[in-house]
């Protein structure tokens, strides 16, 4: 059995595996994390996003894989170089969830407007979200094998699952 | 992230009074609620990446039991109370006289006396830096999580994600009797409420 190489994806970070890699990215929470697949190149990218929209944002120099608008774009670019067709990208995603419950604190909405805004933007692009697993009130690991382009999620009171 | 500007390392001592304070009422209240001897480490204040946050209690995918309040008034933020599973099911076989409370799946009853927990130990970590600083603080209600340290903790650091990708975290270890097994406070203010806070105990901002 060959080991399976697997790049860790960070906390509001994003990474393209080219060569046969899983993607991995642990405990999100409101977080969501962002699969982009060219089935044909076998090429995934992955990204953690933190936050709904860049709008917010108060720092000099954006993080473009924190916000969903600027993380979607900017993984599709990044998949561009390893040679994926833009055209031909499907999304499946995770994670969005409501950790915590709070009568009228906006910021504990932070995880399904995550996944609102993800969705939005991958429509605006164009690329078919063909599976997700997101809301709830739980975090998920998520790991994503770009030779099958199964996404494996675990979860410590829901057990594992795949999409 | 400049966060500080002049006077950085005075600036953080300052904070480190703060856990020392809050966690101490806090640790104090803990001791007395368990009838038992609590120790606590002196805070440690660090400015730290987002990723290595979750590293404070074992890894993002740690399983851990954390109560969260928001932190609300002149100066708000998110403080946490964590511990490993192993310390909440004693702390529930102490408090509800409970010998089989087993993690991750508790029940109603044992959620409950955990946020109550939270909801005491915060309030005392609060008030007596209200009383420190003359400013109006308080918790919201508290909520209760068996998670993952990653996810649990990602929503302390929502405030500081608009700014960069370092968060400040004021965190105190605290020790039931000889024990060995550890919980946290960790409190993360927002970062408009650094200046408030120094401005309160007259710490020169220029």
């Amino acid at each position: 059995m060959n080991e399976v190489a697997i790049l860790k994806v960070g906390m509001a970070d994003m990474k393209v595996a080219s060569s046969g890699e899983s993607l991995r990215t642990t405990g999100l929470g409101s977080c969501v994390g962002l699969v982009l697949y060219d089935v044909q190149r076998r090429i995934a990218g992955m990204a953690h996003i933190m936050l709904p929209s860049s709008t917010i944002a108060r720092e000099n120099r954006i993080n473009p894989a924190k916000y969903a608008d600027t993380a979607v774009p900017g993984l599709v670019e990044m998949m561009k170089r390893e040679g994926a067709d833009p055209g031909r990208l499907i999304a499946k995603m995770a994670g969005g969830a409501q950790m915590f419950h709070f009568a009228g604190e906006d910021v504990m909405r932070i995880g399904p407007r995550n996944v609102e805004s993800v969705k939005q933007v991958l429509e605006q692009l164009g690329i078919r979200l063909v599976a997700e697993d997101t809301g709830g009130n739980y975090g998920r690991t998520v790991e994503f094998d770009s030779r099958t382009g199964v996404l494996h999620i675990r979860s410590v009171q829901h057990g594992v699952k795949e999409i | 992230m400049e966060l500080f500007g002049h006077n950085a390392d005075f600036k953080m001592d300052v904070l480190r009074e703060i856990g020392n304070i809050g966690a101490g009422n806090a640790a104090t209240a803990l001791s007395r609620l368990l009838d038992k001897k609590v120790n606590m480490k002196v805070p440690t204040v660090s400015l730290l990446p987002f990723e290595q946050i979750a590293e404070r209690v074992g890894g993002p995918e740690t399983v851990v039991v954390a109560v969260y309040v928001r932190v609300i008034g002149d100066a708000p933020g998110n403080m946490f109370f964590i511990m490993g599973m192993e310390q909440a099911n004693r702390l529930l076989n102490v408090l509800l006289g409970m010998e089989d409370a087993q993690g991750p799946g508790y029940t109603e009853m044992e959620l409950s006396t955990l946020c109550e927990i939270g909801n005491i130990l915060g309030g005392s970590y609060l008030s007596s830096l209200a009383d420190l600083t003359g400013m109006r603080l308080s918790p919201t209600v508290p909520s209760v999580a068996v998670d993952m340290a990653g996810a649990i903790l990602s929503y302390g650091l929502l405030q500081f994600g608009t700014m960069g990708d370092d968060a400040l975290l004021i965190d105190t270890t605290f020790f039931e009797g000889d024990r060995q097994a550890e919980g946290h406070f960790f409190f993360i203010p927002d970062p408009e409420s650094f200046p408030r806070l120094f401005r309160s105990l007259g710490v020169p901002m220029e």
